[in-house]
């Protein structure tokens, strides 16, 4: 284990920069702006202090989630190159005041939720919680391959809490935004995990290149891109947008789909640099950020 | 995780700068969650008035 800064029975107080580490910010990023996306979308308005506090309290409980994650993880954590510096592997926090963290801020985050927004948002934000610490962390992530698929549904719920969060109830929109997070998770992290293989073999994570092989995965990112894409049309000829979000999902879709075919065609050797699943990696989180933009875009200002 | 008694120089300054860092990080937000749930309140009261 990595130096452990104690002192006899004298540990020092966590930095409270290590413990804004323990909540993953730059996955929370996504949630946020895809949670905000989902609120801005929703009919009718909002109040503003309303919907700051809704997207906080989700902001918080991904927080809370991630935290929750990298203590479970700590000791996975430490056998893989990239996430070795974490505060809990490289042992600048106890896995005790991570726990503690993670839970503290999970309660006070549906706390918020309940008291700024309503039940529906809350039981939603608490169903998101659970399934990305207890189904996807504890259970699905070290059993199966089939890891980002199904656990690809915690990542996807912010957008449906936003929307529920400003009106109460579910409504079809927000079920395909869902559907698009949920269709996008598997070429997103396969990518990433196609580059980063030998970090998760070392750590006995069964992610799919580990398992089924490199040309196996390939040909799934490729599947799935291609799914998504239409997933991701979808809500322009069902009538749930219009031509702004419909042309932006079709041509950056066709982008999507084009890149997943380099990575899904090609085969590598030694020495590869890995630049077409870096590529799609990248271009993967900047797809999501400008879909989602051109929902609200779509909404406010229709063409 | 190791049982052997860690024998390095136990740092009291670094010890009180991080109490102090979090003491002060604590009571920010606890001044701005204050604030945040006044004005939930008042909006809440603006709607269902």
């Amino acid at each position: 284990m990595a130096q452990s800064l104690t002192h006899g029975e004298t540990a020092l107080p966590a930095d409270w920069r290590d413990l804004f580490a323990l909540t993953k910010p730059r996955v929370m990023s996504l949630v946020v702006f895809t949670a905000l996306c989902g609120l801005l979308a929703a009919p009718g308005e909002v109040h503003p202090v309303l919907a700051f506090s809704s997207i906080l309290a989700i902001a918080l409980g991904a927080g809370a989630s991630g935290a929750l994650n990298q203590w479970y993880e700590a000791g996975l954590d430490a056998k893989m190159k990239r996430t070795a510096g974490r505060p809990l592997p490289a042992g600048r926090l106890d896995r005790q005041t991570a726990l503690q963290f993670g839970v503290g801020l999970a309660a006070f985050s549906l706390f918020l939720m309940l008291f700024a927004s309503n039940w529906q948002a809350t039981l939603l934000l608490l169903a998101s919680i659970l399934f990305y610490v207890f189904v996807y962390t504890m259970w699905l992530k070290p059993r199966t391959p089939q890891n980002i698929v199904i656990g690809g549904a915690a990542g996807a719920f912010p957008p449906l809490i936003g929307w529920v969060a400003a009106t109460g109830s579910i409504a079809p929109l927000p079920v395909l935004l869902f559907l698009l997070i949920f269709l996008w998770t598997p070429p997103h992290f396969w990518a990433l995990a196609l580059f980063v293989r030998s970090d998760y073999a070392a750590a006995g994570i069964p992610m799919m290149p580990v398992v089924a092989g490199e040309k196996s995965t390939r040909r799934q990112i490729l599947f799935y891109a291609i799914i998504m894409a239409i997933g991701a049309i979808a809500p322009w000829p069902l009538g749930y947008t219009g031509a702004l979000y419909g042309w932006t999902a079709v041509i950056l879709s066709a982008i999507f789909v084009l890149l997943s075919i380099q990575v899904g065609t090609r085969r590598t050797g030694e020495g590869d640099t890995m630049q077409p699943e870096k590529r799609l990696f990248a271009y993967s989180i900047a797809y999501l950020f400008i879909l989602f933009g051109a929902v609200v875009a779509d909404h406010w200002w229709p063409l | 995780m190791t049982d052997e008694p860690n024998l390095e120089p136990f740092d009291e300054a670094e010890y009180r700068r991080r109490q102090r860092s979090r003491a002060n990080m604590m009571a920010w937000m606890l001044g701005a969650l204050a604030i945040l749930f006044f004005f939930i309140t008042i909006a809440k009261m603006q709607i269902f008035a």
